[in-house]
């Protein structure tokens, strides 16, 4: 039975948020139950087999493990080599295609008539709530008027009036860090800078910053999602947590907007502000679904470009002396890191209609997944692709954000948060030294980096 | 030859020649144009390339098309005007041509 937009809407307004995804976890623990999937792990690590020894057909990207045993660019390279547009029929997630070259990809990224991101950009499925409505998973029309009523807060226009209070924090946290002795990159500088950002955005209470970050985490970590390790239990019970969390913030920038306070940059004043959203508490799914969405576009993104600019820089070292030689190529260097980490991996979608790509015949209803971490290291485009070359002349070209109509909103931010941190390390250190093996992520979806011990050596006064 | 002549915000002028058949994009970026990124490379789907037409050459020159549409729709700072300069065939006849840099490229 299709439940009418307006009947949903006026029945989600009645319940309050947290009883919702109370709801859904009885939901999901019934559905496990049922299924007899309950307390089992979907993924255990084993060693994956170098490409050459693995047969064209049964190469299967949604391993969550490719990225973290380093072997992800060499079936990369030969997907795009050998089937540019491969059908992988019989992966833990169901069948899909995979589309690995740069030019491909964009075909398919802009074309939304034909390759839909309804219901979800996930190779897997979410748990019930968290297919929430966000608009990074709607086609046009509806995604744009979502997309429309928070966009200003990360427009050029918005980050000019947030960039002082970003760098502020951002120096704050650089000014304390450890000298002349290890210390993990990951927990100490990435996520807390993150926090800091994700806290300016919404100007959420500074000290419950992490917060921000353990809910994030949670929603990423999903095992049938992406094949993250995180426990659906727990799950729940965190994103319980936000929904209060998310609710309580509304109501409290309502009262001292009320109150007379000075309205700020954050995205909850502009929301409060506006005639469309000012009741948007009352639409309880669009308004978390569209913070969540910040929230989690805004964190491993954000963090692991962070990490992968240091390890990068360490693994080619001539780069770090040609940025200290001219700091003026921060910007560039900044595009590049991006293209080079690649935060997020993909983005999946569903084919409307037949369709013929790249000459091979797609069904409408398969899953199409837009390998973005391949199509930074086309070689037909970027040369020597797996080298960070922080001048490099097209590093713009990446396609880490996306293109078409659900291009990353963030990018700004992005950009705007690293080139800060770039600009405020480089007078500080003489040099950054990764000093022990970088840990990853279980994820086929977040190309993350969970540990990366450094030291620091500080320049001389003078 | 024809030039056209891209007007930054802040109201600095910067001409190039128009090259038939070149996008005003290309014209931009061989000419190294400050302010006119083409991400994507020219095929209509980032943004940032974006120009605003002269009004009074806004018919000469044409209005942007449904698949412009979907990038410059979202924009805040969307004019009547506004192209994606990559979308924009240039003509030697345009000699005189402005065109408007909006206040940022996102
Ligand atoms: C280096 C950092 C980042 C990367 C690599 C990144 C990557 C992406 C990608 C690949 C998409 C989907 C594009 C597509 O489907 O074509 C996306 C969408 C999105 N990102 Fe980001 N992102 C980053 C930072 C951020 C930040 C800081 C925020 C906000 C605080 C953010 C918010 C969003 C939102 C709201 C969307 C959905 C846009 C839409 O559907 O219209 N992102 N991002
Ligand atoms: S160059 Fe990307 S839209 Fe014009």
């Amino acid at each position: 039975m299709k439940i009418p937009e307006a009947v949903k809407t006026k029945v989600e307004a009645a319940i309050p948020l947290d009883r919702q995804v109370q709801g859904a976890h009885l939901y999901d623990k019934g559905r496990r139950w049922l299924t007899g999937t309950n307390g089992k792990k979907m993924f255990v690590e084993r060693p994956i087999p170098p490409v050459e020894d693995v047969a064209l057909a049964d190469i299967d990207l949604s391993n969550p493990f490719l990225y973290r045993q380093g072997l992800w660019a060499s079936y990369f390279e030969r997907l795009r080599n050998e089937a540019p547009v491969h059908y992988q029929p019989n992966s833990p997630f169901g069948p899909f295609w995979s589309v690995t070259r740069h030019a491909d990809i964009i075909a398919v990224d802009k074309n939304h008539e034909v390759f839909s991101a309804e219901p979800f950009i996930i190779i897997g499925e979410p748990p019930r709530f968290m297919d929430i409505a966000m608009f990074i998973a709607m086609d046009p029309p509806k995604h744009d008027v979502r997309r429309r009523a928070v966009q200003g807060v990360v427009a050029p226009k918005n980050l000019r009036e947030m960039e002082g209070l970003i760098r502020e924090r951002v120096r704050d946290v650089l000014d304390n860090l450890p000298v002349n002795e290890p210390f993990d990159w990951v927990s100490t500088v990435s996520i807390e800078l993150t926090a800091r950002m994700l806290a300016t955005l919404l100007d959420f209470p500074f000290e419950e910053r992490h917060k921000l970050v353990e809910w994030s985490d949670l929603a990423t970590s999903m095992e049938q999602a992406n094949g993250g390790p995180s426990d659906n239990d727990e799950l729940f019970r965190g994103m319980v947590g936000m929904a209060r969390g998310l609710s309580a913030l509304w109501h409290d920038k309502a009262a001292r907007l009320a109150a007379g306070e000075e309205p700020g940059f954050d995205l909850i004043t502009m929301l409060q502000s506006d005639e469309s959203t000012k009741d948007l508490i009352k639409r309880p799914m669009e308004f978390a679904g569209n913070l969540i969405l910040l929230i989690v576009g805004g964190n491993d993104t954000t963090r692991n470009s962070m990490s992968g600019g240091v390890l990068a820089l360490n693994q080619f070292p001539d780069q770090f002396e040609k940025l200290k030689a001219n700091p003026e190529l921060i910007p560039n260097m900044v595009s590049e890191i991006i293209r080079w980490q690649t935060p997020l991996a993909y983005m999946r979608r569903v084919a409307k209609t037949d369709t013929v790509l790249n000459g091979q015949f797609i069904r409408k209803g398969d899953k199409v997944v837009m390998w973005y971490a391949s199509g930074n290291r086309d070689e037909t485009v970027f040369e020597r692709p797996d080298e960070l070359i922080i001048d490099r002349r097209n590093a713009r070209n990446h396609i880490a954000f996306g293109f078409g109509v659900h291009r990353c909103m963030g990018n700004r931010l992005a950009e705007l948060q690293l080139r800060i941190l770039w600009e405020e390390l480089l007078p500080r250190f003489e040099r950054i030294d990764v000093v022990g093996e970088p840990e990853y992520v279980q994820s086929n979806f977040v190309r993350g980096i969970s540990k990366l011990m450094v030291e620091l050596t500080p320049k001389r006064a003078g | 030859m024809a030039v056209v002549t891209f007007m930054s915000y802040d109201g600095d002028e910067h001409e190039a020649p128009l090259e038939e058949g070149s996008s005003l994009m290309q014209v931009a970026t061989n000419n190294a144009i400050p302010g006119i990124d083409a991400d994507c490379g020219g095929e209509a789907a980032c943004g940032p390339c974006h120009v605003i037409v002269d009004p009074a050459w806004a018919d000469k020159v044409g209005r942007s098309g449904p698949e412009e549409e979907e990038m410059l729709s979202m924009n805040p700072d969307r004019q009547p005007t506004s192209r994606l300069s990559c979308q924009v065939k240039a003509s030697e006849s345009w000699d005189g041509l402005t065109v408007q840099l909006p206040e940022s490229q996102w």
